[in-house]
């Protein structure tokens, strides 16, 4: 009765990771094949390499704004900036009205690195966090959507999604939900998530981390990178978007119930989301044209993912990751990833995976490793978690665009 | 717009001197006095002794809840779609984690680190109940009750499926106690369901108010427990549905809006 997935046009959209600020910058990145990982600073211990915007720290939040100053606001305002994006967001304002907007934001840790900073600044012997600290407006996982939601006029409904790393996917789903309900006409939906000592000291506990830049789907890959990154769409119902406009056409999500931080072996879980995902679509596996995989580069993860991609797609459509490029850039992943199908879709561009002399000879699916130029109608952009979350977004090319 | 529609049945809650639905039920609908007495939080007999070891107080907090609300519905806890929010998350954990960071050379502990993911407690539940079920966790500071609400009706009313809501938060550890004040472990769960079911106790009708205006409701018999945990904000919405009384229960929210939600017996 209700199963019909609600499409929903990407009016609007903006990316920035380790591999360049706005559209035009990703695109370039991928095509020439220029990565953006880069070795650590010491600050960054235990990785030895991150994925990180350099760009962030000359940024600065308008006056009015300034108590949610952090790294993970900062890289936010700067997406925001990019691409037309806020002038579009304006434009949605104007015509739906301020509080028909909504905010859909995911982020695994928001601005816990100041927290992380406030707890080294104490003096010795206090206990006491610094009284120039605000934690409401910058830890607190509801600061993204508080200062995106105040930056750019609205006052829509605002949800912070924090489920892992598929968190930024997470946003989209949820945003056809609440548009086919009129709860709002139009939302900001996306994922921003920054770098900081707790997931890099996090993930070294778990022995995660890649000696190198991560190789996703490497036979001998070693683990991830951690990077960092803000993705921003500005989605309405496709009447209300111009012609030549990229389709979030399904979406699907479920959970393990095996482990917190182990996949599931088989990828059930993974194999839900993508079938759920499909059906959603009302596509068959067969007109899948490239899948972004989820592509951590830890043995675990990719091994289960290739399982449960061959399971649903055999070797009929080509995979790869783009992590080898941003590195894994958790909660903002699934967003920035739904922002370069939409850039594989307008360029006819699948990006082989970074850095992978042999391909893992288990996975029994198309991996690609060499940039490859086809028609692209149609993209599924896998997001993994931890808890056992996971999430798939199918992001079709524009009505009546030939391909 | 019209509100967005579900019905509500299978209710659940913990809190101090609120100890489980059925016992809270005259308390909460105003005919015997509440008194304060602590919040007892039993272990998650859903999870193998290996998982339930592992959890945390505020994570068997949520499981208690949720176990409690499902359990008086007699759906399959594994069939049931799932939305947690909570402003904390596993703040101990987390503040744990931050005091070795603090430290040169303090290590994260792996256990550690997978459950300081705000979505913990959902991963937890989705272990015990073997639900491969699509489950969300919202962090939404003061707001977390009634934006969580909105959005598990949301599902509701968009999916046509039965979701699992539970509000939890539990008091954070020093030095972050005094920046974010949760006075006491509280936690709320209920299951919102399309359709009536012999279990609903309500149609819930809800409205997102972008801009609110200064009449709303007066002052809360709840109020200071509503300051002490933001899940405690359920308060005024559970003692309506103690009391079997149609009412509208109005939320203001953090930032200017408002979320009414008609209560219809």
């Amino acid at each position: 009765m209700h199963s019909a997935f609600f499409p929903l046009a990407l009016s609007a959209y903006t990316a920035v990771s380790a591999i360049g600020t706005g559209l035009d910058a990703t695109r370039k990145a991928l095509q020439d094949r220029q990565g953006g990982l880069r070795p650590a600073e010491p600050d960054d211990a235990p990785a030895r390499w991150v994925g990180r915007v350099t760009d962030i720290e000359a940024v600065e939040l308008p006056p009015e704004l300034a108590r949610f100053s952090c790294r993970n606001n900062r890289l936010a305002e700067l997406a925001l900036r990019q691409d037309g994006f806020a002038a579009a967001v304006e434009h949605a304002r104007q015509r739906f009205g301020a509080g028909r907007v909504a905010v859909i934001l995911g982020t695994s840790t928001s601005g816990i690195a100041e927290t992380e900073a406030a707890y080294r600044r104490r003096p010795k012997g206090q206990t006491a966090l610094p009284d120039d600290f605000d934690f409401a407006a910058t830890h607190d996982l509801f600061s993204l959507p508080r200062f995106v939601r105040a930056r750019l006029g609205l006052s829509g409904p605002a949800f912070s999604i924090s489920t892992a790393c598929t968190s930024g996917a997470r946003a989209f789903m949820e945003a056809s939900t609440m548009i086919q309900l009129g709860l709002c006409d139009a939302a900001v939906v996306g994922g921003v998530d920054t770098l900081c000592r707790m997931t890099l000291q996090g993930f070294g506990s778990l022995a995660l981390l890649s000696e190198g830049p991560t190789r996703p789907c490497a036979s001998d890959r070693d683990g991830i990178t951690v990077g960092e990154a803000a993705g921003f769409a500005l989605v309405v119902a496709p009447q209300h978007a111009p012609s030549g406009t990229p389709v979030l056409l399904g979406a699907g999500a479920s959970s393990d119930g095996h482990h917190m931080s182990s996949p599931h072996p088989e990828g059930l879980g993974a194999v839900s989301a993508m079938q759920a995902a499909l059906a959603a679509s009302g596509l068959e596996p067969g007109q899948i044209d490239y899948i972004n995989l989820h592509g951590t580069g830890t043995r675990a993860n990719d091994s289960m993912e290739a399982r449960a991609v061959a399971h649903l797609f055999g070797r009929e459509v080509p995979c790869s990751s783009t992590k080898g490029w941003t590195g894994h850039t958790l909660g903002a992943s699934g967003a920035l990833e739904a922002v370069i199908a939409a850039l594989s879709i307008q360029d006819g561009l699948m990006p082989g995976c970074l850095g992978v002399t042999e391909i893992d000879p288990e996975f029994e699916i198309d991996i690609v490793t060499a940039n490859r130029s086809a028609p692209i109608r149609h993209v599924l952009s896998n997001s993994f978690g931890f808890g056992g979350s996971n999430c798939s977004l199918i992001i079709g090319a524009p009505a009546g665009a030939g391909a | 717009m019209s509100g967005i529609e579900c019905f509500v049945g299978g209710i659940a809650l913990l809190g101090p001197g609120l100890p489980g639905w059925a016992a809270s039920q005259a308390v909460l609908s105003g005919s015997e006095p509440w008194q304060d007495t602590p919040v007892t939080i039993p272990p998650p007999a859903m999870l193998a002794p290996v998982e339930r070891r592992r959890t945390s107080l505020v994570v068997r907090l949520a499981l208690a809840v949720s176990a409690e609300a499902v359990g008086d519905t007699g759906l399959e806890a594994e069939g049931l779609d799932t939305v947690f929010a909570s402003s904390n998350g596993d703040g101990a954990v987390v503040g744990a984690i931050l005091d070795a960071l603090a430290i040169s050379e303090g290590a994260v502990s792996p256990t550690q680190f997978h459950n300081s993911v705000h979505n913990a407690a959902a991963g937890y539940w989705g272990i015990g109940a073997r639900s491969t079920r699509p489950s969300i966790s919202l962090g939404c500071h003061r707001d977390s009750f009634p934006m969580g609400l909105l959005h598990a009706a949301s599902q509701v009313a968009g999916r046509g499926v039965p979701v699992l809501f539970c509000a939890y938060d539990a008091p954070l550890p020093e030095p972050l106690a005094p920046l974010h004040p949760t006075d006491f472990p509280f936690a709320m769960a209920c299951v919102l369901t399309p359709e009536r079911l012999p279990c609903s106790r309500a149609r819930l009708t809800l409205q997102y108010v972008p801009t609110a205006d200064d009449a709303v409701d007066p002052p809360s018999a709840w109020e200071e427990m509503e300051r002490g945990n933001p899940a405690a904000r359920s308060l005024p919405l559970l003692a309506a549905l103690a009391a079997g009384r149609a009412r509208t229960v109005a939320l203001p929210l953090l930032d200017g809006g408002r979320l009414d939600i008609e209560v219809s017996p």
